[in-house]
């Protein structure tokens, strides 16, 4: 059975549209990431598959049960992370987990042993109020408080963000170990550094899909050549490459511009051409990344 | 039960770690009725009088001093002449002047007629009215006192007496305002803020996406507010028994239970209010706007309801404030039992079911 499954959803705030046409489905034990810049629908599809908005049309099931009807028993088995840090800041670490335990019928030290590897990280500070907790704990502390009762399925709305580097990369660590233990899991975040790490990725945009691929294979299917372009004078570079005809796109990357041209591989030596007044001019191929897909579908869905 | 209880507790936890909720919930109440009880008043005492006496002989000077021993008046100026009168008043000091014209006993033995003035600043008609019937009822006094056992051949013989409030107590009317006034504010206002702070914080969401049901996060959240609502009732019961003397003549059992049923009703209101709000400000506006002005004004408390007119007096009767105050009166200074107040209390009862039933309708399992 498929723990999640997602057919046609549309759902519109006034005349917003949040979510259109959106159809995917979450293997069991699977990591779906659900990728998109601020306001593209992820929430509003995290709300809809924890029932806590109706989606104006299609439908959706969470392990089996439907969103709209049984949603009683869609609460009582799913672990959910909203957006926005919610767990009470006055209470301390241990008594948001013991409270979150209890109203889920079941006890910390029942299901100690999925929550033991992030909570040996917080623990420490257990008596700490939880408004008093860094951005990378309060977001351990919400996942242990979602992880208690053992869910078969974990909503994780933008976990990372607002999390500093170091905390990121454990928090996914320990996604990675949840799957292992066989939870399936969806996951959204802005940062498509963390694409690579999922199964599956859904690239979402203005509340449209793009792709749904692994990470290799949206990868993979972006098959321009692409070059890595830097030089001293980084914002001139930048004007020139866009002025440049052949240019069909051209994105800041870290310290390089990614370039993509309209004439494919038989363009390079042109451009080696035109980009010699550079001074410091380094140039070579690299291969596309997530980021590279997602500007590059969604400049395709602007057009 | 076990959830129950762990959101009860948790709950707690919220109330006692936020010192403003505290200050609210216990220290307003004492407060307040401290504050009514003592300052807002009607009662008129050491009002400060001035005392021209021409006359200065011994009958004068007794007048005088009757008046001054009297509580109500606190003789501060001894004037010289006529003149000084408007000077006086205009100082603002003065409430009350009081002119004895030569010969006092002289004239009142022999001519059997003794003329005095009583001036009073009448800005405020309300405490001129009342300190002119002070003064007039002391210098009656005195006349009878002076005439001894002088008899006239006819008579009406007036026997005033001030049933249920015998010394005139400002303070029994003010006391079950006050009550209902404070118990209306905490559990409408306290409830309304605590669920809408849920809202606010994203929590609720979480709470919804679990296995508790509506009303029990309604109920968890309220059965602490009731406990401590009606810990609050009995420390301003308490307050208006030994400190300001109310007395409790009808059954405490009774009075307690009418205590409770109030709490319900006004709790029962904060959940509506919480139904249909979604920020804390929202929710205390309208439990501040919508719940404390009609309260001090439309349910009898201040102004009596009978000199308003009718469309006010009819409104008055959806303030669960106005049913409770006539509860109080009557258990507390008439001593009736429940046959007596059955009416009031059925009409708070049938709110308390009302906006209970409304709450529940109009209470989001989701978040739009």
């Amino acid at each position: 059975m498929q723990p999640i499954i997602i057919n046609n959803i549309d759902k519109k705030f006034g005349d917003v549209k949040a979510l259109n046409n959106v159809s995917f489905s979450v293997e069991e034990g699977e990591l779906f990431g659900l990728i998109g810049p601020d306001g593209a629908g992820k929430s509003t599809l995290f709300r809809i598959l924890t029932t806590l908005l109706l989606a104006d049309k299609g439908s959706a099931s969470v392990m089996g049960m439907d969103v709209v009807k049984d949603y009683k028993k869609i609460r009582r088995s799913v672990g959910y992370m909203p957006g926005r840090f919610s767990l009470y800041q006055d209470l301390s670490i241990e008594e948001n987990l013991r409270f979150f335990a209890t109203i889920f019928n079941t006890t910390v030290e029942q299901n100690y042993d999925l929550i033991k590897d992030i909570y040996v990280q917080i623990e420490p500070f257990k008596k700490r109020p939880a408004g008093k907790l860094s951005g990378g704990m309060k977001q351990k502390l919400a996942l242990c408080c979602a992880l208690v009762h053992k869910p078969s399925v974990l909503f994780l709305d933008e976990p990372t963000t607002g999390v500093d580097p170091v905390s990121r990369k454990e928090f996914w660590e320990m996604l990675q170990r949840l799957r292992e233990k066989g939870i399936a899991i969806l996951v959204s975040t802005p940062y498509m550094d963390e694409a690579v790490l999922c199964d599956r990725v859904a690239l979402i945009q203005k509340g449209e899909l793009m792709d749904i691929n692994t990470p290799e294979g949206i990868v993979r299917r972006f098959a321009q050549p692409m070059w890595a372009v830097g030089a001293g004078d980084r914002y001139r570079l930048m004007q020139d490459l866009r002025s440049y005809e052949d240019t069909a796109s051209c994105y800041a990357f870290g310290e390089y511009l990614h370039v993509t041209l309209k004439s494919g591989g038989a363009g390079e030596d042109a451009l080696c051409q035109y980009l010699s007044p550079h001074q410091d001019l380094t140039m070579f191929r690299t291969s596309a990344g997530i980021e590279d897909c997602f500007m590059y579908l969604m400049q395709e869905q602007n057009q | 039960m076990l959830q129950f209880l762990a959101f009860i507790k948790k709950e707690f936890y919220h109330i006692f770690r936020d010192r403003r909720t505290l200050l609210i919930l216990f220290g307003m109440p004492v407060i307040q009725i401290i504050l009514f009880g003592y300052a807002i008043t009607n009662e008129i005492r050491n009002a400060e009088i001035a005392v021209l006496d021409q006359s200065n002989d011994y009958y004068s000077s007794r007048l005088v001093q009757k008046i001054g021993a009297s509580g109500y008046f606190k003789i501060t100026t001894a004037l010289q002449s006529e003149k000084e009168i408007t000077e006086a008043f205009r100082a603002g000091h003065i409430k009350v002047a009081l002119v004895i014209p030569k010969n006092f006993g002289y004239n009142f033995y022999h001519n059997h007629k003794a003329p005095v003035q009583l001036i009073t600043d009448a800005s405020d008609p309300n405490s001129a009215t009342t300190l002119l019937n002070y003064a007039t009822a002391i210098v009656g006094n005195y006349q009878q006192e002076m005439s001894g056992q002088l008899k006239l051949p006819l008579t009406i013989d007036v026997h005033p007496r001030m049933q249920y409030n015998p010394a005139l107590k400002g303070v029994f009317m003010f006391v079950p305002g006050v009550m209902t006034l404070i118990l209306m504010l905490v559990s409408a206002m306290m409830t309304s803020i605590t669920i809408t702070r849920e809202k606010e914080t994203g929590t609720m969401e979480i709470l919804l996406v679990s296995p508790l049901s509506p009303g029990m996060i309604i109920v968890g959240k309220v059965v602490p507010y009731i406990i401590l609502s009606f810990i609050n009732a009995l420390v301003i019961l308490s307050l208006g028994v030994f400190l300001f003397g109310m007395p409790v003549k009808g059954s405490l059992l009774l009075l307690l239970m009418e205590c409770g049923l109030f709490v319900l009703t006004a709790l029962s209101l904060g959940i509506l209010i919480s139904t249909i709000t979604a920020s804390q400000q929202a929710a205390m506006m309208i439990s501040m706007v919508g719940l404390l002005m009609p309260t001090v004004l439309l349910s009898g408390f201040v102004f009596p309801l009978e000199s308003m007119p009718l469309p006010l007096q009819m409104f008055a009767n959806i303030l669960p404030a106005k049913w409770f105050i006539i509860i109080l009166k009557d258990v507390m200074l008439k001593g009736s039992g429940l046959l007596a107040v059955w009416k009031p209390t059925a009409v708070l009862l049938g709110m308390t079911v009302f906006f209970i039933a409304l709450s529940v309708r109009n209470f989001k399992t989701r978040l739009s």
